[in-house]
């Protein structure tokens, strides 16, 4: 039983037997950055990764886990699917003294929390999900970055008559509209109505405040908020980012991610000042903090409880993982990552543009009372399709607003 | 000669097979370990209004897809048939679609029918730029389409394949009497065919009650909008591998098996192809 040697393709030699395997996602260039300084220094006990594409590296974790050809070391979202291969055994805790745990952010590190004991360590940068505008076109219209719904409503009303799309959304990929059902249920009944529902109370569900959210998601939709053709659009394609960055669209809602993406495919637009953020607005009457967060507050290496080289593994998550040069490496991709007292490395950033997005989603999930994981990975994984299919039926109108909770809580129980 | 054959079957069709047939009593999630469930799932699967929009989905796809592909496949092979340099230069072109992988086709259209920045986007042709995928009316059409752009080149060889067959002395002895193209189409050419059909008919089937891969890469992996693409093998996906039921997935698996031996049965009995009677006697 070479463990070690199980999901690798390439020649075994004597030090890849000793080694170890991970796995992640493709674009996690950094992480690979900390993985190559790993290995120089480790050339006995050699980590071996390999770079999936995002759709269906869940399901071949999965399979893998179930065929015992799982890698040693594994990235995921945290959440109820890294909650599941806690509850299957799969996964190891981590303590204080095995891998630093207290350098990271707190808030973070609660989505790789089950039973008070921690199973994963944060890999790459905070991604809360936030509000990009494209100044320019939100300038010509005369609308200022909305802050609460009447702001937004307003906005729609003037963007729409400059034939512009107010909000571009990539309906297609269904997971992009469920940020705002996050965020308007959030504003609306608080952060308590989904923690509830997270820790496994269905009954939450039918809470009106849930109605209340796909309401306002169907009266934005109704309103042409997010333009004629969103459920058309994919993410991957990039075309909802396109649309923001070409002047089509005003707004966009997105993680994180989306600066670097935007920086990539219109180095310009940053450059010339362009690209506006912040947080989502506020409902009236809405319970919830204008200040809570939702999105992804970071993905997660996680270690495999069969793996025969813990000791190797855990120098890794100890030296390599978020260290000095990989807290650089990402400051300088445009992405904060999930480490304590980034101020004094946050002031001496060169390019002003860059300095002022990363101070921002610092200060945003520093001040955050609350940052919800996205609900797709905070749910366990039966229930993340329904949520999806459910949330694209809510947009598209095609289930009246009370109905979305009746079919979750009906899902989950 | 045949042993060999019979033990891959075996091996690769059978065993395969009964393991799924037995995994649908069983309650699994890939994960841990394995339940019995008994009849849990079959019944769950059978009550459950999903699968049975599911199926009539996958039935419309079929019917739809035979009713578009079999005239377009019939008009190609017509054309392809006789010699000439042009229409082997066509006949190539046309052929083209069925050479790409169902992966680069799905994106490739999705790229072309994004209503921003596809086709849509091109002058004078804004009243393409219509949700064509995202509409729950049109994406389930529009999918046909795709899939009918991929598969008419092979089943317009197949009829080519079939007119080519033909003895050229019935379409001399019909011009002797009179007979004008159009009726030698009809009544050389069509009944000439009849085989060709029930073996393009067949394929097209039945290869409907499996059509993936297009429709997952067309609908972003969903079946979406809502579940408007939702066709039972992409159900049966779901279910085993974003919602993990494998026991589930499985029973809707072993009745995509039922249904397409029960499909290809019925059309051999209704064609009489199995009594493989020739249709040359006395020639």
């Amino acid at each position: 039983m070479g463990l070690a040697a199980c999901g690798t393709s390439g020649p075994s030699t004597t030090s890849s037997a000793k080694g170890l395997t991970m796995w992640a996602l493709n674009d996690q260039a950094i992480l690979k950055e900390s993985v190559d300084a790993y290995n120089e220094d480790h050339p006995d006990e050699k980590i071996t990764l390999r770079l999936f594409a995002n759709d269906d590296y869940k399901q071949k974790l999965r399979v893998a886990f179930g065929a015992n050809q799982a890698p040693d070391i594994f990235f995921s979202w945290g959440g109820g699917a890294l909650n599941d291969y806690v509850k299957a055994g799969k996964v190891d805790a981590l303590t204080q003294s095995d891998a630093e745990i207290d350098r990271f952010t707190p808030s973070v590190m609660g989505s790789a929390t089950f039973d008070g004991k921690v199973y994963g360590v944060p890999a790459n940068g905070l991604a809360p999900v936030v509000l990009y505008y494209n100044k320019k076109v939100l300038a010509d219209a005369g609308v200022e970055p909305p802050k609460t719904y009447g702001d937004l409503l307003t906005a729609v009303k003037k963007l729409k008559a400059r034939d512009v799309v107010p909000m571009s959304l990539a309906a297609n990929s269904k997971w992009p509209t469920l940020m705002y059902l996050e965020y308007l249920l959030d504003r609306q009944g608080g952060s308590r109505v989904f923690t509830n529902i997270a820790s496994g109370d269905a009954s939450m569900w039918k809470d009106d405040s849930v109605t209340k959210a796909n309401q306002y998601l169907q009266d934005l939709a109704k309103a042409g908020a997010f333009g004629d053709n969103a459920s058309s659009v994919t993410y991957d394609q990039g075309a909802s980012t396109a649309l923001l960055y070409t002047g089509k669209a005003g707004m966009t809602l997105m993680g994180t991610w989306e600066y670097a993406n935007i920086a990539k495919a219109a180095p310009g637009f940053l450059k010339n000042g362009d690209l506006g953020y912040t947080a989502f607005p506020t409902l009236p009457d809405g319970a919830g903090k204008a200040s809570n967060i939702v999105g992804n507050p970071s993905n997660f290496l996680s270690l495999n409880s069969s793996t025969k080289n813990k000791d190797a593994a855990l120098t890794y998550f100890k030296d390599y993982v978020l260290n000095d040069s990989q807290v650089d490496a990402y400051l300088a991709a445009g992405s904060v990552p999930p480490v304590e007292g980034l101020e004094t490395k946050l002031a001496a950033v060169k390019s002003s543009t860059d300095k002022e997005w990363l101070t921002f989603v610092y200060n945003l999930v520093r001040t955050a009372p609350s940052f919800q994981l996205s609900w797709d990975q905070a749910l366990p994984s039966d229930q993340a399709d329904p949520l999806l299919t459910n949330t694209d039926k809510s947009f598209l109108r095609q289930i009246p607003p009370a109905e979305f909770g009746v079919n979750m809580s009906k899902a989950a129980s | 000669m045949a042993a060999p054959a019979l033990l891959l079957f075996g091996l690769f069709g059978l065993v395969p097979l009964v393991g799924v047939v037995v995994l649908s009593l069983a309650d699994w999630d890939g994960l841990g370990s394995v339940g019995w469930a008994g009849l849990a799932n079959w019944s769950g699967v059978l009550t459950d209004g999903a699968t049975w929009q599911a199926l009539g989905l996958t039935v419309k796809v079929m019917l739809v897809s035979w009713l578009v592909q079999t005239p377009v496949a019939l008009a190609l092979g017509v054309f392809q048939a006789p010699r000439g340099r042009a229409r082997a230069l066509f006949s190539v072109l046309f052929f083209l679609p069925l050479l790409l992988s169902a992966v680069a086709i799905g994106l490739t259209w999705q790229a072309l029918l994004d209503p921003s920045f596809g086709i849509g986007a091109t002058p004078g042709l804004h009243w393409l730029a219509q949700p064509l995928l995202g509409s729950p009316d049109l994406a389930l059409y529009t999918v046909i389409f795709v899939i009918a752009w991929q598969f008419v080149p092979f089943h317009a060889l197949l009829y080519q394949a079939g007119i080519r067959q033909i003895p050229t002395s019935l379409y001399e002895a019909a011009a002797l009497d009179g007979a004008g193209p159009v009726t030698r189409f009809l009544h050389i050419t069509l009944p000439q065919l009849k085989y060709t059909m029930v073996t393009s008919s067949t394929l097209m089937l039945v290869g409907s009650l499996t059509y993936f891969d297009l429709i997952f890469v067309l609908s972003g992996g969903t079946g979406g909008p809502g579940t408007a693409t939702r066709v039972l093998p992409l159900a049966m996906y779901i279910t085993g591998f974003q919602a993990h039921d494998m026991g589930r997935a499985s029973a809707v698996a072993t009745l995509l098996v039922v249904l397409g031996l029960a499909l290809s049965l019925l059309m051999t009995r209704l064609s009489g192809f199995t009594r493989m009677d020739s249709q040359q006697e006395g020639m």
